[in-house]
C-alpha cells in the first residue's frame, strides 16, 4: 500500500536523523551558474573534495546571451559567473558543458534529452525547476546553496519527508489545450500555496496520454503550486523516449532496467495524504493576468471582481493588477501585446517548436511584436534544423536564437522593457521577473503563436 | 552566519503582503554575485519594492520607515514563493532579521532560511492579524521568540503560541551547528549505503 513516491524516497534513505530530517542519497546533482559558486567556495574552506564527482553534471545556462555564443559574454558580471563554474568544475573533477559546447542548454532540457535522469533516481539541483526531472518517474527537486554543498560533499541531503498528494486528469484534452494550459489550470484551482509540503503524483488518462515533452512541462511547474516536486510513473512513453539515447542503458542492462522500472507505480491500495481529481474537458488555452502564477483563466475569460477575492488576499490582488494594467472583471482577449517568448525548461523542447511554428506556419509575425524564440539545448535547436522548422519560422518573420534560459529571468541580455506586455511561455509572472517593469502573461506556445501573428491577445482555437 | 539562537525580543518589521516571492525579496540581477556576501544581498533586500530605479527610495514602503525596525520580519502567507535562490535568505539575515514570521512559508524558501540561520516561525493566522494590529497601533512593541520552549508571545496582548522545529535543527541553532558539518560525519553510513 506505498506510494511510488514513498518507494523512491524509502529506497533511498540512508538513515534517518534523530529527532529530525532522512538523511537522503542523491543518485544525480546538476549544478549550473548562478547557485553553485557559494556551495564550491564552501568546499574550498572545509578542505575538502566532492564524494562522487561522477554523479555531478553541470552547465551555464542561466546567464547566456542568446546570440554570438561564439564571442565573450560581454557583461563582465554574467561572464564572471560563466567562467567561475567552468573553473570550479576543473577544479572538482566535475563534467561540464560550456556555452557553445555542442551539449549545453538548459539544465532541465538536457538532462532528460540525455537520460541523465532516469526512472527511479533521486535528483537535485539550486533550481525549483529540478522538479521538471519528475516526468521520468523519479523524485526531483529544487535546492538551495546550502544543500548544493551538502550533496556535492556527501552526496546526501538532509530533507524531511513531505507528504504525498496525487493529481489525477481524467479524460480527453480539448483542441489546442497543452500541458502547459493542464499546469496552468491546477495552479488556478490548487493557488501557488496549494501543493506546499506535498510531492505531486500526477495521474489519470489525460496526463498518461501526454507524450515525454508534455510531461515534462507539466512537472516543471509542480513548484508554482508550491509542492516540492511532482512526478509520473514511468511507462510506455517513458521507456520508448529514453531508449537509445546518450546515459540510458544498453544491450542487456537496458532490458533489466526497463524491467525494474515497470515495477515502479503506486500500489493500488496506495494511500495519498490529499487527492484530486479534475475533469480533462473542464480546461482550455490559459493565460495569467497577475503577478503570481496561480493568478491564471482561460484565455476567454475574465479577470475575477474584486469581491470574490477573500479580504485578507485584496491587498496583493490590486497591487498585482495595477502592476499589470489589469482591471478587475475585464477581458484579455484582444488587448495589444509587445513581446513573446518561446523557450525555457518549461517550454522549450522540440514539441513546442513544432506547436508554435505549426500555428504561424502560412502567417506573418505582427508588426510591432519582438519575438524571441530560444531553443532549451543545442540539441532542440539541431532538431528544429533537421525538420526544417527553422525554414517554416523564417518565412512567418521568426528567428531562432541561441539556447539558455533567457527571458524567462532575464539574467541575460533578453529583458522585456518597463511597461511592456510579453506573453511568455516561461513558468513566472512575478513582478519584474522579465526586467524591472516587465508584464508577464504565462501562457502555452500556440497561445503565444496565436499572439505572435494578431499582436494581440488571441484565443488559438481560432486560428488552428 | 552560524549564531547560537536562544530567546530573542525584538520589534518588528510588518509586511502584510501575501505571496511575497523570491524575486522580490531579491530580483535576479543580483544573483549573479558569486561570493556569499551578505552585506550586499542585505543592502538589496526588496530592492524593486524599496527604491525606485533612480536609486531613490520608495518613501512609504516599510524598510523606508524610520518608525519600523528590529530582527523580526512579519509576513503575510505563503512566504517566499517561488524561485530556489538561497540569496533571499542572504539577504534577509545580510539585512539583519533573525526572525520571519508568518502563517505559511513556501518549503523550499523555508529550509534556505535555516540553513543560513534564520529563523522561519509559522504561527496560525489569528495570531498573524493581531500581530499585525498589534504593530500598526505601537510600532514599538515587541515580540519574544524562545526557541529553547518553542514559543512565540506578542508581548503587547501577552496571546503567545508554540511554533514548529525539530529536534535536530533545534539542535543545530542552538548550537550554531549546520547540516554539512552532520553529514560530514556520516561517510561511513553513505559507503555502507552504496555498497547495498
Amino acid at each position: 500500500m506505498n506510494t511510488l513516491f514513498d518507494k523512491i524516497w524509502d529506497a533511498h534513505v540512508v538513515q534517518h536523523v534523530e529527532g529530525g530530517p532522512d538523511q537522503l542519497y542523491i543518485d544525480r546533482l546538476y549544478c549550473h551558474e548562478v547557485t553553485s559558486p557559494q556551495a564550491f567556495d564552501g568546499l574550498r574552506a572545509r578542505g575538502i573534495r566532492c564524494l562522487r564527482p561522477e554523479k555531478i553534471f553541470c552547465m551555464p545556462d542561466h546567464n547566456t546571451p542568446t546570440e554570438n555564443q561564439d564571442k565573450p559574454i560581454e557583461d563582465p558580471v554574467s561572464k564572471k559567473q560563466v567562467d567561475a563554474l567552468a573553473a570550479n568544475t576543473a577544479e572538482f573533477g566535475l563534467t561540464h558543458y560550456g556555452m557553445n559546447d555542442p551539449n549545453n542548454g538548459i539544465i532541465h532540457v538536457v538532462g532528460p534529452e540525455k537520460a541523465l535522469s532516469l526512472p527511479g533516481m533521486t535528483i537535485v539541483c539550486g533550481d525549483s525547476h529540478t522538479s521538471t526531472h519528475g516526468a521520468m518517474g523519479a523524485v526531483a527537486f529544487g535546492i538551495g546553496t546550502s544543500e548544493v554543498e551538502m550533496v556535492l560533499a556527501s552526496q546526501c541531503i538532509l530533507q524531511q519527508k513531505p507528504k504525498s498528494m496525487r493529481i489525477r486528469v481524467e479524460g480527453e484534452l480539448g483542441k489546442g489545450v497543452t500541458a502547459k494550459d493542464i499546469a496552468l489550470f491546477l495552479m488556478s484551482k490548487l493557488t501557488t500555496s496549494g501543493a506546499t509540503g506535498y510531492f505531486v503524483e500526477y495521474a489519470g488518462s489525460a496526463v498518461r496520454s501526454l507524450s515525454m515533452e508534455g510531461r515534462l512541462t507539466l512537472c516543471n511547474l509542480s513548484i508554482e503550486m508550491g509542492a516540492r516536486g511532482g512526478f509520473i510513473a514511468p511507462d510506455e512513453t517513458t521507456f520508448a523516449y529514453l531508449k537509445g539515447r546518450e546515459y540510458a542503458p544498453k544491450g542487456e542492462a537496458w532490458d533489466q532496467a526497463v524491467e525494474a522500472w515497470k515495477r515502479l507505480k503506486s500500489d493500488d491500495d496506495a494511500v495519498f495524504d490529499r487527492e484530486v481529481v479534475y475533469d480533462a474537458a473542464e480546461i482550455a488555452p490559459m493565460i495569467t493576468y497577475g503577478t503570481n502564477p496561480g493568478m491564471g483563466m482561460s484565455v476567454d475569460g475574465t479577470i475575477p471582481a474584486l469581491d470574490q477575492i477573500p479580504s485578507e488576499g485584496q491587498a496583493s490582488f490590486s497591487k498585482s493588477l495595477n502592476y499589470m494594467g489589469f482591471q478587475p472583471g475585464e477581458k484579455l482577449l484582444g488587448k495589444p501585446i509587445d513581446y513573446v517568448f518561446l523557450g525555457a525548461c518549461t517550454n522549450g523542447r522540440i514539441e513546442d517548436f513544432r506547436a508554435f511554428a505549426s500555428l504561424v506556419a502560412g502567417r506573418q509575425k505582427a508588426p510591432g511584436v519582438t519575438a524571441w524564440l530560444v531553443p532549451g539545448s543545442q540539441q532542440v535547436k539541431r532538431e528544429i534544423e533537421a525538420e526544417g522548422l527553422d525554414k517554416v519560422l523564417a518565412a512567418a518573420g521568426f528567428e531562432i536564437r541561441q539556447p539558455g534560459c533567457s527571458a524567462c529571468l532575464a539574467m541575460n541580455p533578453d529583458k522585456v522593457p518597463a511597461g511592456k506586455y510579453c506573453v511568455s511561455t516561461s513558468n513566472r509572472n512575478f513582478e519584474g521577473r522579465q526586467g524591472p517593469g516587465s508584464r508577464t502573461l504565462l501562457a502555452s506556445p500556440l497561445t503565444a503563436a496565436a499572439a505572435a501573428v494578431t499582436g494581440v491577445i488571441t484565443d488559438p482555437r481560432e486560428l488552428l | 552566519m552560524k549564531q547560537k539562537f536562544d530567546i530573542i525580543e525584538s520589534t518588528c518589521v510588518p509586511l502584510p503582503l501575501e505571496n511575497v516571492d523570491t524575486d522580490q525579496i531579491i530580483p535576479a540581477r543580483f544573483l549573479k554575485a558569486t561570493t556569499r556576501d551578505e552585506r550586499f544581498f542585505g543592502e538589496n533586500l526588496f530592492r524593486d519594492w524599496r527604491y525606485r530605479p533612480d536609486g531613490t527610495p520608495v518613501k512609504d514602503f516599510v524598510l523606508n520607515n524610520p518608525v519600523y525596525g528590529g530582527e523580526i520580519l512579519v509576513a503575510g502567507r505563503n512566504f517566499g514563493s517561488g524561485s530556489s535562490r538561497e540569496h533571499a535568505a542572504w539577504a534577509i539575515a545580510g539585512y539583519g532579521f533573525k526572525v520571519v514570521i508568518s502563517s505559511f512559508f513556501a518549503d523550499i524558501h523555508k529550509n534556505n532560511e535555516l540553513n543560513n540561520f534564520v529563523l522561519p516561525v509559522v504561527v496560525t493566522p489569528e495570531f498573524l492579524q493581531e500581530l499585525f494590529d498589534s504593530i500598526a497601533a505601537d510600532p514599538k512593541m515587541k515580540v519574544r521568540v524562545d526557541v529553547p520552549n518553542q514559543t512565540v508571545t506578542n508581548l503587547a496582548t501577552g496571546r503567545s503560541e508554540s511554533f514548529e522545529l525539530n529536534a535536530y535543527k533545534k539542535y543545530c541553532l542552538m548550537n550554531a551547528l549546520d547540516d554539512i558539518d552532520y553529514l560530514l560525519l556520516q561517510k561511513d553510513k553513505i559507503e555502507a549505503y552504496e555498497q547495498q
